[in-house]
This record gives structure tokens, C-alpha cells and sequence, in this order.
């Protein structure tokens, strides 16, 4: 009973500060709010209008049809001309294009022989999605007889997406981001609650009365669970208003997957501020731990590319579970009982966090 | 056995903490009464607030014993936490909460019981003179203010003993003076107070004090009796140049220190040599150096010299 006492008077110690921090009070809200519009607009992994230069030395008829149909993908933005492939290839190393189309001399004849390359792009390989939008320039049909080739199938495979037709990358970052923005937010937030404690003195006086370490921290924590919370609404109500991102499973599974993952998140929050002296190691450490989890939790990348190494630390993180949970819940709708092994990942992280941050709380000072 | 325990708050036996091979604290032993204002005096880094720290079980000592209000720092440091309160050198309330929520803080952690919180509260505010200031940030106020609100939290749970690390540091005199009239206030209601400081004329006030240096109890006892117990005489010498007297001094045979205040210079001497004042007034008189010596009686700070000092002192060799 009296912990709980304690426990209520920290809690409320904590809103009363929050609410006179305005610069806290302004990143709750104002960290989703530009990481939603920034990330969901200038994120696009569906690449169009590169730059792009050509140069046809045979000029035929069949060249200039190549050309249109190329411009015609809108994936390349075609559209100066120069006389020779050196031209070109000086353009690409001034950084001036990204492909460089070159259509030989004896461009017809290649086509109609169909032994020899008939055209060259010259790519800037340094980027690999520019690369692979080079690769699917290729599947553009050449050859004279085009009435024909529209009955032939061109390739046997077809591509069905589900849960995305459109091809959106709003779609798959929305749900991603609530992650990015709770991992940002939460582990921040409480490894800067205590450690200003800390840094003020304020820890000194708390550590001379009753409380106890686990009142304190748990104290410490449920203000932010409210604020993660708010923020996970912000997040999918802005998600939805700006970029239609639609939630297709049940909206019970999304708060269950969040609570757990705030959970996580504000123990190692916690441990953090253990190991921290100042409010800047604080938020040194925090960023050690936010980077690997925004490059490798497959927020940004497919896991499935990634090196097995990668793949091994990427499951560490708390990040990787926590995308699979909410995109599998948010985009396909499934049932997160389903997803279960995620969630116990995410239990399990906050357990042993959880823990250590009390275990390594001390109420003495050596 | 246990009768005499009980006259004591603060017993301790041979506490020493090592900070790896710093020995900030070395085999001090106490005795602190009950009721009374006990003084730790020393200079930085004497070890004074590891010495509190420890009894407050917020250090594990290296070696000794410390027993507190009948609890063992070690074994007992949690429920020797409702028992004491505390005041660090360090405002440490909440800069951003006002005087009255602090304080209403304090006292839901204390786990008052709700109907005598807000009364509790409130008697504090009216005792400590800080009702003008109750919604104000406690980060706004004065020094003193501050320090009063400190020292208001640290007794809101009313506990029989009271741990004051450097509590006047930040404060100016009249702020000190006041003060202190309440450490006296709460002894006479049977408070004790473990003080810490530097400043002479606040150990003068104590009951009793120890005077601590480099890590050792050096002396302690009653102010009265370390200036009538010390080992030295003081001479105190009135001169038109006290600089040329000073020079002139420190030839003569057993002084130890000599400090200037204004015109007059405090000479120590110890009693063993024989006929201090008349070896001070001779070398004076070869000198030709106007001056008058006369014996007075030893205040705390020659016995804070004396005891504190005496090897410090490399141009006056014994």
C-alpha cells in the first residue's frame, strides 16, 4: 500500500514537471509530426524521373521508337542529347546523369541479327536502387516487327502484389515509423528523466528517503507509457489523414503490440540511465543504441538482404520485432497471436532490461 | 550494555572508506549524543560528507562499524531511512515544482498519512516563513528561502535525527543566524543534528564537534574544552608594522603559526617551550619593533590550527 502511495507520488511529481517542460512537451508531439511528413514524403523507393542523357549515332527510325518508349517508363527523364558515348560517359562522371543511353551505329542491323548487344546503358552502379532500375530498362522490347511481339508473351511470370498494389512506400513506412518514433522518443525520454535527477542532485535527497528502486523507476515509467501512447495515435491519425494508410487489423492487436513495445523500450531507457552520468551520455548512448536499430530492424532495408551477421544483430534489436508485429497487424491484418514469437521477443527484452536497470540502481552511492 | 547504547544516536567504531587508494575516511570513531547538535569540522575534502554518507548507509565503509539510532548502516540502511532526514550541500528539490508541491512531494514519499499531510505542510510553511513563497518555483528563490525549504523537507517526517551536510554554504549571515536558531529549536524538542562545516563561528555553536583532517578525527569534544585542553599557548601580539613583527616572530624558538588579523597577529606557541610571551616580547624588543604581547585564551580556530595544521606548517619546524 505505501509502495503504491510512493509509487502514485512520483508519478505525479513527473506530469507536474512534464507539463512546465515545454521543449519535452513540444517533442512529443513535434517529433512525429515531422518525422511523418518527412520520412513519408521524401522516402521513395519507387524511383522515377532520373536523370538521364543519350547518344544515337545511327538515328533510325527504330532508335527514335526506342527512345520514346524509354521516355515512356517515366522511370528515366531523357533529356538532353550528346554526339558520342565518351560524352556520355563524362556526363555521368560529372555527376550530371544517372544512365546514359548509347545506341551504336549499326544499331538496326544488331537488332535484326539478335547476336550482339544492340544498346549500352551506362549506369551509376555506386547507387544499387539506380541499378536496378537500370535492369528493369532492359525488359523495354526492341525489334521491328513490334505487331507481332504484342501477342508473344514477353515473360511468363507475373508479378500479383498484395497489401499494396499501388506500390506506395508510405504505406510500408508508416507503420515502420511509429517504431523509429517510439524507440527515438521512449528511450530518450526516461534515460533523460533519471539521469537529470542524477545530474541536478535530486537523486541524492531521493535515495535518503523510503523509496525504493523499484518504486522510483516504475514511477518514473508510466507517464511515458501515456505519452507513448499519444504519440502511437498521432502517428496512425496523421498516417491515415495524410498518406491513407489504413489499419487492417484489429486496433486491440496495434495497442498490444505498442504497450510492449513501449515497455521495452522505456526499460532499456532505464538501464541507460544507470550506466549515464550526464544528460549528453545519456543521449550518446541512446543514439548508439537508435542507429543500428533504424538501419538494420528493416525499417529502411528488407531484412531478408541483409548478411546473416547483420540478420543475428538485427534480432537483438528491439525495433526488428516490433516491424514485423505492426506491419504484419497494421498492412495484412493478421491476427497477433499469430505473430507470437515477435511479441515474446519483445517481452523478453523488457524482462531482462528491466532487471538489469533495477538490479543496477543502487540506493547507495559506491 | 544497552543503557548506554541507547544515550547515543551515532555510534561508530573504526569507520574508514577507501575510494581505491584514496582513504577518504580513516578509522574515525564517534560518539554523537542524543538531543545534541553535533559538529563536523574541517576543510574540503576532510572527509566530512563521506563520513555522513556512510551513516546515512549511502557509502558502504571499507572497514568499522557505524550504528545509528540502534541500526546497522550496513545491514540496516533501508529503515534507517525513515528514521533520518537529510539535507545535502546541494539544493536538490525540484528547481521546476513550486515550495508547496516540494513539500507536498516530500510528504506523500514519507507516506504520511493523507488527512496530516496538508496540515503537516502547512505547519511547515508557517515555522519555516515561506507562506509568501508557497507557489512560487522552488528554483526562483533565494538562498536562503532555498535553504529553508530544504531544511523544512528535511524534517517533514519529523525524524529524530537530522543529517546537515554544509547546510549554510550558499547563505549570508543574518540567513545563518536564523538558521541556526532553528537547529536549536529542534534540538530542545530532542532532534539530533549531525552538522558539517567550515566556518568557525557555526562549529563554536555546537554542542559538541570533531574536528576532522585528511580523513582523521583529530580532536572532539566540547568547543570549551578543545580550546582549554589544547597544547598551546597564544600569544597575541598588537604591532604599528605586522609585518616586520611577523618576520621577527618566526625566529623565535617553538612557534608554530602565527595569523594576522587586522593589526594583531595570534601567535602559537606550545606550552611545553618556557617563557613564551617573555621569549616573543624579547626578540620584539632586540628587534626594535613597537609592539605589545599578551597571553589571551585559545578560540576554536587556533585549536583548528593546532591540531589540524601543526604539520603543515614547513617553515616553522619543530
Amino acid at each position: 500500500m505505501k509502495s503504491v502511495l510512493r509509487i502514485m507520488a512520483v508519478m505525479r511529481k513527473e506530469f507536474l514537471q512534464l507539463s512546465r517542460d515545454r521543449l519535452t512537451f513540444g517533442m512529443i508531439v513535434g517529433i512525429p509530426l515531422i518525422q511523418l511528413l518527412l520520412f513519408g514524403y521524401a522516402i521513395n523507393t519507387d524511383v522515377r524521373n532520373l536523370s538521364a542523357a543519350f547518344a544515337d549515332a545511327s538515328d533510325t527510325h527504330l532508335s527514335r521508337q526506342l527512345l520514346a518508349d524509354l521516355r515512356a517508363t517515366q522511370v528515366i527523364d531523357l533529356h538532353n542529347r550528346v554526339a558520342t558515348a565518351q560524352q556520355l560517359k563524362a556526363q555521368l562522371d560529372g555527376g550530371d546523369i544517372s544512365i546514359g543511353v548509347y545506341i551504336p551505329e549499326d544499331f538496326d542491323r544488331r537488332v535484326i541479327e539478335r547476336q550482339r548487344d544492340a544498346v549500352q546503358l551506362l549506369v551509376d552502379g555506386s547507387d544499387p536502387i539506380i541499378l536496378g532500375v537500370a535492369q528493369q530498362l532492359t525488359a523495354v522490347p526492341i525489334r521491328f516487327d513490334s505487331q507481332v511481339s504484342r501477342r508473344e508473351r514477353e515473360s511468363l511470370v507475373v508479378v500479383r502484389s498484395y497489401y499494396n498494389p499501388e506500390r506506395r512506400s508510405a504505406v510500408n513506412i508508416v507503420p515502420g515509423l511509429v517504431g523509429v518514433i517510439l524507440t527515438m522518443t521512449m528511450v530518450l525520454f526516461t534515460a533523460v528523466a533519471i539521469v537529470r535527477e542524477k545530474e541536478r542532485g535530486n537523486l541524492e535527497l531521493l535515495i535518503n528517503t523510503p523509496v525504493r528502486a523499484t518504486e522510483l523507476m516504475l514511477g518514473k515509467i508510466f507517464p511515458y507509457i501515456l505519452i507513448g501512447l499519444v504519440q502511437l495515435v498521432l502517428i496512425f491519425a496523421l498516417g491515415w489523414y495524410f498518406f491513407e494508410v489504413p489499419v487492417r487489423g484489429s486496433y486491440l492487436h496495434v495497442l498490444i503490440a505498442a504497450l510492449v513495445f513501449i515497455a521495452t523500450n522505456l526499460s532499456l531507457g532505464l538501464l541507460i540511465s544507470t550506466s549515464a552520468r550526464t544528460q549528453f551520455q545519456a543521449m550518446q548512448l541512446t543514439f548508439f543504441f537508435f542507429l543500428p536499430s533504424i538501419l538494420l530492424s528493416g525499417f529502411m532495408f528488407p531484412f531478408d538482404g541483409m548478411p546473416v551477421l547483420a540478420q543475428r544483430i538485427a534480432e537483438i534489436l528491439p525495433l526488428t520485432h516490433f516491424n514485423r508485429l505492426i506491419r504484419g497487424v497494421v498492412l495484412r491484418g493478421t491476427d497477433i497471436l499469430a505473430l507470437w514469437p515477435e511479441l515474446l521477443a519483445l517481452v523478453l527484452f523488457a524482462a531482462i532490461t528491466m532487471s538489469l536497470a533495477i538490479l543496477r540502481f543502487n540506493k547507495r552511492l559506491d | 550494555m544497552l543503557e548506554t547504547a541507547s544515550e547515543f544516536a551515532i555510534t561508530a567504531t573504526g569507520l574508514t572508506k577507501k575510494f581505491g587508494s584514496l582513504v577518504a575516511v580513516d578509522q574515525v570513531d564517534l560518539k554523537v549524543p542524543k538531543g545534541r547538535i553535533y559538529g563536523f569540522l574541517g576543510p574540503n575534502g576532510s572527509g566530512k560528507s563521506t563520513t555522513i554518507r556512510m551513516l546515512c548507509g549511502l557509502l558502504t565503509p571499507t572497514a568499522g562499524e557505524a550504528c545509528v539510532l540502534g541500526k546497522d548502516t550496513r545491514r540496516e540502511a533501508e529503515s534507517i531511512k525513515q528514521l533520518i532526514g537529510y539535507m545535502t550541500q546541494k539544493f536538490s528539490l525540484y528547481d521546476d515544482l513550486s515550495v508547496l508541491e516540494n513539500l507536498q512531494f516530500v510528504s506523500e514519499i514519507y507516506t504520511l498519512k493523507r488527512s496530516y499531510r496538508s496540515l503537516r505542510v502547512g505547519e511547515l510553511l508557517e515555522e519555516f516563513n515561506l507562506k509568501p513563497q508557497s507557489r512560487q518555483r522552488a528554483g526562483t528563490l533565494s538562498g536562503g528561502q532555498k535553504q529553508r525549504l530544504a531544511l523544512a523537507a528535511a524534517t517533514l517526517h519529523k525524524p529524530p535525527l537530522l543529517f546537515l551536510d554544509e547546510p549554510t554554504s550558499a547563505v549570508d549571515p543574518q540567513n545563518r543566524r536564523d538558521f541556526w536558531e532553528k537547529l536549536f529549536d529542534l534540538a530542545e524538542q530532542g532532534t539530533t543534528i549531525l552538522v558539517s562545516t567550515h566556518y568557525m563561528d557555526e562549529a563554536t555553536r555546537c554542542h559538541q564537534l570533531a574536528i576532522l583532517d585528511a580523513g582523521r578525527k583529530v580532536a572532539d569534544g566540547s568547543p570549551q574544552d578543545l580550546s582549554e585542553g589544547i597544547s598551546f599557548r597564544v600569544i597575541e601580539v598588537e604591532a604599528a608594522e605586522p609585518n616586520k613583527a611577523r618576520g621577527c616572530l618566526s625566529t623565535v624558538d617553538g612557534v608554530i603559526s602565527i595569523t594576522q588579523l587586522g593589526m594583531r597577529l595570534r601567535v602559537l606557541i606550545p606550552k611545553k617551550q618556557r617563557d613564551a610571551l617573555a621569549k616573543v616580547r624579547g626578540s620584539l624588543e632586540r628587534e626594535g619593533i613597537e609592539a605589545s604581547a599578551t597571553e589571551v585564551r585559545p578560540d576554536l580556530e587556533d585549536v583548528f590550527v593546532a591540531v589540524t595544521g601543526a604539520e603543515n606548517q614547513p617553515e616553522f619546524p619543530q
